[in-house]
């Protein structure tokens, strides 16, 4: 960790908000600096930093950014997806609460570049503090020309405002959000076309997650190179990887792309309370197939947890040691993905659901010996057959929980209570 | 009082909330889009969105009723029967799960002597449990109204109980 902190070099301090603070360390140069660029320049030296998605899809940011038409009959629009709803990241909410100014200056750089004049970060309502942080940000970088009309007097116009979600995990779907922006319930769009197309308010649409943005003044100051510089290729940059659960020191760290997930664990988060034993990982998020405890040298990217059947999604680890009750854990996952479907699917619908009245039933003692066939059977179903990737989300923990821990499953199905026990947490099956 | 004016007093707000809509109605070319920050806004001051306050939104905004009711229905954060003066709400997502979140909330249940999705008899209390609160690194959380508390233990909770009037 002796690497510079680009990210969260200011995490934690509240100083670090006020415009002057940002300022004196660098803060908003890129912006003047690619104000005299010229647009597609800036898209390219995005492109060629090759930064991936950091919200969980992964895909190119600079290459998103292109597929927006030069000429549209509608206004276009940047939304920052500030909705961090997937169970175990809390990365942007770090980035916004302790520097808002580094995501506003990536907000118009990238603004800049596609030719935006009224962007809007979509922010999970229950982080009003932070809201508020974001709000009075704005009116400082406003007050200082960094916003608003002819910003820096270069002729740049732009707006940002800051719009809550009301408590919709499903509303981190980028058409989910935008139909949730425009003031309608977040049920995601069938696509194409793509919001690049046609997005909020019928005008082409970029959706890109707060850290994506956050790297964006980076690569302008520094280019594209030094970007690459960092971590392995195709999966360049630095990452903030979100930990929690059974580690000593959970939290937000930032590493390099590529960072070995064991190294993580034992020597970032010193390792497991009590010494106990790694019964299994999470690597990215809720949705994302789980690793069991001989998988983990594995490097922290992309391309790495693709090759081993998992996702990267947004680099949130979440550990569990052997006092872990692996049917109890996916029951709470599976309840998660039941309150959260849209209702739009039938195969999300009541599929999930289903899945998660077997688990109860399981976790009852009235678990049938087809019980966790069964659950395969329901994920092979839903699995590709939704508009939007809830459904598959909901699939990932099930069908990798049972896999790596069949035989977990079929114990607590066979004797009717956990190998296990209760240790680490209980789950009322009656909820 | 007639039964009418009752309806319009019941569902009426302050003109900060006034002011707030005709500054939001700027950010956006479409009205409807102002639809979940008034509402978030409103229930802020009146505690929860009875239909009579929905109507009203509708009015405002031009909306159908049916469609107001609909995503005010849909996302979790708003409430559609009253809550208490002091809104608990509690993760039992994974994260929070793992390092005792479901011993807080044996401890607030029996602390404020109901269950989860209950209100106090004097009205001051609604415990509800939720999902994610993005807090996973420092769960256990509890979100108050606006305030989340984190790395909660019993002992801790009593004391955020006893700031509470």
């Amino acid at each position: 960790m002796a690497e510079e902190l680009i990210l969260l070099k200011n995490d934690g301090n509240p100083d670090a908000r006020a415009l002057s603070f940002y300022k004196a360390g660098g803060g908003y140069q890129a912006l003047e600096k690619a104000l005299g660029m010229q647009p597609a320049e800036i898209t390219e030296e995005v492109k060629k930093a090759g930064v991936r998605g950091r919200g969980g899809a992964g895909f190119p940011a600079g290459v998103k950014w292109t597929f927006v038409p030069k000429e549209a009959p509608k206004p276009k629009y940047l939304c920052c997806n500030a909705d961090e709803g997937e169970p175990g990241t809390f990365k942007d909410r770090a980035l916004m609460e302790w520097d808002p100014h580094m995501l506003l200056e990536g907000m118009a750089i990238a603004c800049f570049a596609i030719g935006i004049h009224t962007a809007y970060i979509y922010i999970r309502g229950e982080f009003h503090w932070i809201t508020l942080i974001l709000e009075q940000a704005i009116a400082e970088a406003r007050e200082a020309n960094l916003l608003g009309p002819d910003i820096l007097g270069k002729g740049f116009d732009l707006e940002i405002y800051v719009h809550e979600g009301a408590g919709a995990y499903i509303c981190g779907e980028e058409t989910a959000l935008i139909e949730s922006l425009e003031g309608k319930r977040g049920q995601p769009r069938l696509k194409p076309p793509f919001p690049a197309v046609v997005g909020v308010f019928g005008g082409p649409t970029v959706v890109n997650n707060v850290e994506t943005l956050c790297c964006v003044p980076h690569i302008i100051n520094r280019g594209a190179d030094w970007f690459t510089s960092i971590g392995p290729e195709r999966n360049a940059g630095p990452k903030i990887f979100p930990v929690s659960g059974h580690v000593r020191k959970p939290g937000n760290y930032e590493l390099p792309m590529g960072t070995p997930l064991r190294e993580i664990i034992y020597d970032v988060c010193g390792g497991i309370p009590g010494d106990r034993k790694l019964k299994a990982v999470i690597p990215g998020g809720s949705s994302t197939p789980v690793l069991s405890a001989d998988e983990v040298d594995v490097n922290m990217d992309f391309d790495s947890l693709a090759a081993i059947g998992s996702m990267f999604g947004a680099g949130s680890i979440i550990v569990m040691d052997e006092s872990t009750c692996m049917v109890r854990a996916l029951t709470v996952l599976t309840r998660f993905y039941a309150h959260e479907s849209c209702g739009q699917c039938t195969p999300c619908r009541e599929g999930v659901p289903w899945m998660y009245d077997i688990l109860k039933r399981i976790m009852r003692g009235a678990g049938k010996p087809e019980d966790a066939d069964l659950l395969l059977d329901i994920c092979s179903n839903i699995e590709g057959n939704t508009i939007c990737p809830l459904g598959d989300a909901a699939v990932g923990p099930v069908r990798s929980f049972i896999q790596k821990f069949r035989s977990e499953f079929d114990q607590y199905i066979e004797t009717g209570k956990s190998s296990v026990g209760d240790a680490g947490f209980d789950f009322r099956p009656a909820d | 009082m007639s039964e009418s004016e009752q309806k319009q007093n019941d569902a009426g707000w302050s003109a900060e909330i006034d002011e707030l809509i005709s500054r939001l109605l700027g950010h956006y070319p479409d009205k409807m889009a102002a639809l979940l920050p008034v509402l978030t806004a409103v229930q802020r001051e009146k505690n929860w969105l009875s239909l009579a306050t929905m109507d009203r939104i509708a009015e405002c905004l031009e909306l159908s009723p049916r469609h107001v009711y609909g995503v005010a229905t849909f996302y979790t954060m708003y409430n559609t029967e009253p809550v208490g003066k002091w809104h608990l709400q509690l993760c039992q997502n994974l994260s929070c799960s793992l390092v005792g979140g479901v011993q807080i909330l044996a401890h607030l249940e029996q602390k404020l002597g109901l269950r989860a999705g209950q209100t106090t008899a004097d009205k001051r209390f609604t415990l509800t449990t939720v999902e994610c609160l993005g807090s996973c690194g420092s769960g256990p959380v509890l979100q108050i109204n606006d305030v989340y508390h984190e790395n909660l233990t019993t002992e801790k909770v009593d004391e955020i109980l006893e700031g509470l009037d």
